[in-house]
Order: structure tokens, then C-alpha cells, then sequence
């Protein structure tokens, strides 16, 4: 057994199985600090799947994660929690509460898990809402707003408590260019300033290539991980046709020599 | 996700100082969510100063940029220089206004006067009797449709509905109806044996079954199983726009939804109640073998009490209890809101609409079967 790793999440020799379905295997990789980790590849090669085993809604068939050295596969149900709440997890389709407003989506983690004042707390729901563009939509009901301000009001919601770790499902899809570019300066803006590590789920190329600071490319071919680096550099120096394929939209080139 | 600005050995509590006449707002010690309350001091002028001090500021999460948000939004203009904030402070707080609010937005949905209560109320009843009302002459026209040949469904979900609420009730139907007959043969048993008359417990239970309780219990418990799983399931689909797709394919969802269900149920009902008519009584000479009556003569009393028209009463009863039914169910189904507590609600409203209409309807045959005297 070698030492315990010390990146904010590693994952080691996982591998995913739905029954004797294996999703992916052998997948070993790390997620740093303030890095903006994108998982990407081609639709339904398991990567919310992945998502999914990293948040503990499914147990690996094999392998560990760590988070900052300590397991969280191994850890006992009631000190899971502990790992849980430096989580914010924001799903695919936004998956807010459909019978709370937007404000009470954002308020329900804050009165749940602190102490403080009625009126701290719609301030700061305000606040989150805010940053995600969505002020003054605070008493309206998730079936109420558009699926693109659903799915800001998840990322509003998964900041609730200020968590270290964020976990984003798809965040732009179904979003609008601009809001979608806008999204990209939030996650940015709140990497530098707040520090947040995040783990993104996406195959959005303009995204990918604007905030990625490391991506992990899943491959449906070989069912592992295909490559894992600095995107740009993926795209252009990649040893995995299928890798340069991917960032490149098809369009694929010779890799280039490595000035 | 915290950020120190400057570190600390024991933090202060949070303070918030506004100086020079609120032209400088100082802002001092450890901002977070275990901290104490935030202590403000001076007077806030409304909106933001014109300068921060943040020299003793120790560290912040969301508590700060949430105050000083609430602070900016009192403000007439939405441009602020935010001097003398840290940088990652600043970001946030540029962020966080970047896009105005949509001041149109926030309505005020409820303003309590009990006048206006009333009137949404009966506005809101009004226009539930009318969705009653057009639902109702809908399933007419489907049925009108489906009997020219026009209506379109699948006929594998008639199929399926048809098992779903014919053959998979027959269990639930069996217990309860066989308790009915059991308990109604006890009961009359207990007074007409005062008279000696213990026989007659044949009758009671033959007549009681065949006219009301047979077809009665079988419509509450399909209520209770087949119209709140309609409601469920219809409401779910419209929940999820897969009601919209159908009809965007041009497909009716009337036709399509609730035709096979309101078929199915109909023709299920009647055949249901005679089973359960028979359990009933089965039941009931159970009841009357275990105090003696041999099984011949209770067998004899029962077919001779029951002529054709008493025992056709509660199965003509059955078609009206089963559209019943199956019209409330899929009509708070396909009117449900698009919410997963509006699924629950439609399926409680499914419930109680088609027990309601079971019996308000029962009572009305009672009427006319009276004045027909049949």
C-alpha cells in the first residue's frame, strides 16, 4: 500500500459498475487545489456516472477516493457527513426542491446547518442569487423560471454553505452564450477569490478551454481514462487521437511537435 | 471556503463602523457564519459610503458580501467604485450586481385582505367547476370519437390498464368484500335472531351485497387503488412535459391518456361488483353455516330473495361509479401543477373526488330507484 495521497481528491484504481456492466476501470487520478478539474468525453461514457461515485451516491465496484489524504470510500456512513457537507453539488437538470421558491431552494441548507438570523439568511440568499444573475426571482417557484435560471438557482443552491468542493453536472448546457460565458466568470471569480476547488462535468469546448485548469478525458472505447492534463495542451499535443479528435471537434491534426 | 485577509491569533467578532458621517464604512474582525451577530455602529446612510476600510478585516465567507449586497441595494445607483475593498472582495460584490435586478420580478403575490381571499376562492372554485364541467363533456366526445373509429391509442396501454385495474384488484376486492358480507351477516344476525327469524340473515346479506355494499366497497377501493394511480401517473407525465410531446406529435392526449383508462375502468367495474356480490355472500353464509343454517337452505333463501332487477341495480350503478372514477382521477392527473408536490396533491384530490362522487352519486340512485319503486 503506498502513502496516503495528499491532493485535494484522489482517486485510485476506481473502477464503475452497474451489476457486471463495467462503466470505466482503472481510473486513478488527482484534483488540486483551486484547480477547476474538468471530467469530459463523449455523452454517456460515465461521466455523471463518475460524478456520482466522487459525491458517494454510488459505491465503487473497486478502488478509493480520497479527499486531502483521507478515504471517503472507506469511511464509516456516519463520518461520511463530515466529508459531505464541505460538498456543493449542483445536478444536470438543476434538481431543486419544486415545492420551495428559489430563495427557500438557497435558504433550506443555511437553516438546517447554522444558527443564524432569519434575516442573515435572505441576505445571503440574496446575495447567491445575485451572483448567479437571478436577483429578484426570489419567490418565484422552480416550475416558474426558465431551465437555464433552474439551473443557476442549483449553483446558487450547491454555494449555499460556502462549500470547499464544488461539483458541477453540465452547468452550461442549456445555457445561452452569454450566460454561459458569464458562468465561466463565476466559477473563475469564485476559484481566486474564495479558493473553492471545482469538479466539472462537461463537454462544452469554449468552457472547457476558458476555466480548465486540468481535464480527464474518459474514453467509451477502451472504458478508461484517455488522458489527463492542461486542456489546451491536450487539444494540441495529445498522444490520444481520439483525445485531439474530441477538443478539436473532428477535426483532427497530426499532434503537434513540442517547440 | 474561507479567505484571510489577514491573519489573527484569537479573531474578533464581526463590526461594521460607519464614519464620517457614512462616508467611510470600516469593517472589522473574523465575518463568518459561527461568528457572533455582526456589530453596527454609527449611522448607515442609505446605500453605500464612499470609501471601505478594511484594514482590520480578518477574514470573511458569504456574511460579508451578503451585507454589504443588502447595503448596495438600497442605494438609487448600481455602479459603485467599491474602494478600498480587498480584490477577491470586489470581484465578488461586481459579480454579484453585475446583472441588474429584474425590479418587475418581485410582485407581491399575497396581500392578506380576507375580501380578496374570498374572491380568489370563489374565482378558483368557479373555475374548477368549469374544468370539471369541460372535462366531463371532453370524455364524452373522445367516447363519440372512439365509437366512429376515430379516437388513436395504443392498444397495448388498454391492455395494460385493463389488467392494471381488472385482474390485479381481485385480491383486495375478495378480502374486503368477503369482510363485508362477514360483518353484515353478524350484525343482522344478532336482531333478527330476537325474532327467530336467523334465516332471513340470508336475505339481508343477498339484498345488502347485490344492491349497494358489493358495487359500493368495490368503487371506494378502486378509488383508493385504480384513481389515485391514474392521478399519479398522469400528473408525473405532466410533470415531466411528456404530456406536451404527445401533443405536439398531434397525438390527443385525451384519446390517447384517458380514453383507455375510462374504457378499461368502465368495463372492469361491473364484472368487479359481481364478483364481489358473490365473496359477499359467501361470506355472509359462512357467518350463517357457523350458527346453524345449513348451507342448502341458505343457498335456496339467497337465489330466491334475488331477482334480476335487484341484482342488475348495483351493476348498472358500477359504469357510472367506474367513469367516476376514472374521470377524476385522470382529470386531476392531466391538471396537475409541474411540481412533485403538486403530483401528491393531485393524487389526495383523485381520492377524495371520486369517493365524493361515488356516493353523491349512489344517493341520487337511491332516489330515483325509490320513486321508480324498483
Amino acid at each position: 500500500m503506498s502513502a496516503p495521497p495528499t491532493a485535494k481528491i484522489s482517486v485510485r484504481d476506481l473502477t464503475m459498475a452497474y451489476g457486471s456492466f463495467v462503466v470505466m476501470k482503472d481510473l486513478e487520478f488527482d484534483v488540486l487545489e483551486r484547480d477547476i478539474f474538468i471530467i469530459m468525453g463523449g455523452s454517456g461514457c460515465g461521466k455523471s456516472t463518475l460524478l456520482r461515485h466522487l459525491i458517494g451516491l454510488r459505491e465503487p465496484a473497486r478502488g478509493e477516493v480520497f479527499y486531502d489524504g483521507a478515504s471517503f470510500t472507506a469511511a464509516p456512513t456516519a463520518d461520511r457527513e463530515r466529508f459531505i457537507r464541505r460538498f456543493g453539488v449542483m445536478y444536470q437538470s438543476g434538481a431543486l426542491w419544486s415545492s420551495l421558491t428559489l430563495a427557500e431552494n438557497v435558504a433550506l441548507p443555511l437553516e438546517e446547518f447554522t444558527r443564524l438570523p432569519a434575516r442573515t439568511i435572505r441576505d445571503i440568499v440574496s446575495y447567491k442569487l445575485s451572483l448567479v444573475g437571478l436577483a429578484g426571482f426570489e419567490d418565484y417557484y422552480p416550475s416558474q423560471v426558465s431551465g437555464g435560471m433552474n439551473k443557476r438557482a442549483g449553483i446558487a443552491r450547491a454555494m449555499a454553505l460556502d462549500p470547499d468542493i464544488l461539483f458541477l453536472d453540465e452547468p452550461s448546457a442549456g445555457l445561452d452564450p452569454l450566460s454561459a460565458r458569464r458562468l465561466d466568470d463565476l466559477i473563475l471569480r469564485l476559484r481566486d477569490s474564495l479558493g473553492s476547488t471545482f469538479v466539472i462535468v462537461t463537454h462544452e469546448l469554449a468552457s472547457i478551454f476558458a476555466i480548465g485548469s486540468n481535464a480527464l478525458f474518459l474514453d467509451t472505447a477502451t472504458r478508461t481514462q484517455g488522458a489527463i492534463g492542461p486542456p489546451c495542451h491536450l487539444r494540441d499535443h495529445s498522444e490520444s487521437a481520439t483525445v485531439r479528435s474530441f477538443l478539436n471537434r473532428g477535426e483532427d491534426s497530426a499532434p503537434e511537435t513540442q517547440p | 471556503m474561507k479567505v484571510a485577509v489577514q491573519g489573527s491569533a484569537s479573531p474578533r467578532p464581526p463590526r461594521a463602523t460607519w464614519q464620517q458621517e457614512g462616508r467611510v464604512l470600516r469593517l472589522e474582525g473574523r465575518w463568518h457564519r459561527d461568528a457572533p451577530p455582526p456589530v453596527l455602529e454609527g449611522t448607515a446612510p442609505p446605500g453605500l459610503p464612499e470609501r471601505f476600510d478594511c484594514t482590520q478585516l480578518e477574514e470573511f465567507d458569504s456574511t460579508l458580501p451578503a451585507f454589504l449586497l443588502a447595503h448596495a441595494r438600497l442605494a438609487a445607483t448600481s455602479s459603485f467604485a467599491w474602494d478600498g475593498l480587498p480584490d477577491n472582495l470586489r470581484g465578488l460584490m461586481q459579480l454579484a450586481l453585475g446583472v441588474p435586478e429584474q425590479s418587475d420580478a418581485r410582485g407581491s403575490p399575497h396581500d392578506g385582505s380576507e375580501l380578496r381571499a374570498l374572491g380568489e376562492w370563489t374565482l378558483r372554485t368557479w373555475k374548477a367547476t368549469r374544468a370539471t364541467l369541460a372535462f366531463v363533456g371532453e370524455s364524452v366526445q373522445s367516447l363519440g370519437r372512439f365509437a366512429v373509429g376515430r379516437a388513436r391509442f395504443r392498444g397495448r396501454d388498454f391492455w395494460e390498464v385493463l389488467q392494471q385495474c381488472g385482474a390485479e384488484a381481485l385480491p383486495i376486492v375478495a378480502l374486503i368484500s368477503f369482510l363485508v358480507g362477514l360483518i353484515l351477516a353478524f350484525v343482522g344476525n344478532v336482531q333478527l335472531a330476537n325474532f327467530g327469524a336467523n334465516l332471513f340473515v340470508a336475505d339481508l346479506v343477498a339484498i345488502a351485497m347485490v344492491r349497494e355494499m358489493g358495487v359500493m366497497m368495490t368503487a371506494i377501493i378502486m378509488s383508493g387503488r385504480t384513481g389515485a394511480a391514474f392521478a399519479a401517473h398522469l400528473g408525473s407525465m405532466q410533470a415531466n412535459e411528456e404530456i406536451d410531446a404527445l401533443r405536439t406529435f398531434g397525438l390527443q392526449p385525451f384519446d390517447f391518456l384517458v380514453l383507455p383508462r375510462l374504457l378499461a375502468l368502465v368495463l372492469m367495474m361491473p364484472l368487479l361488483t359481481i364478483y364481489s356480490n358473490l365473496i359477499g355472500i359467501l361470506g355472509g353464509m359462512l357467518v350463517g353455516i357457523s350458527v346453524g343454517i345449513p348451507p342448502v337452505l341458505y343457498w335456496n333463501e339467497t337465489v330466491e330473495s334475488i331477482t334480476l332487477t335487484t341484482a342488475s341495480l348495483g351493476v348498472f350503478k358500477s359504469f357510472f361509479f367506474g367513469a367516476a372514477i376514472a374521470v377524476a382521477g385522470c382529470m386531476t392527473g392531466m391538471n396537475a401543477g409541474r411540481s412533485s408536490a403538486a403530483v401528491g396533491e393531485a393524487t389526495t384530490r383523485a381520492v377524495v373526488a371520486s369517493i365524493t362522487a361515488v356516493i353523491v352519486l349512489d344517493s341520487g340512485f337511491a332516489a330515483i330507484f325509490t320513486l321508480l319503486d324498483i
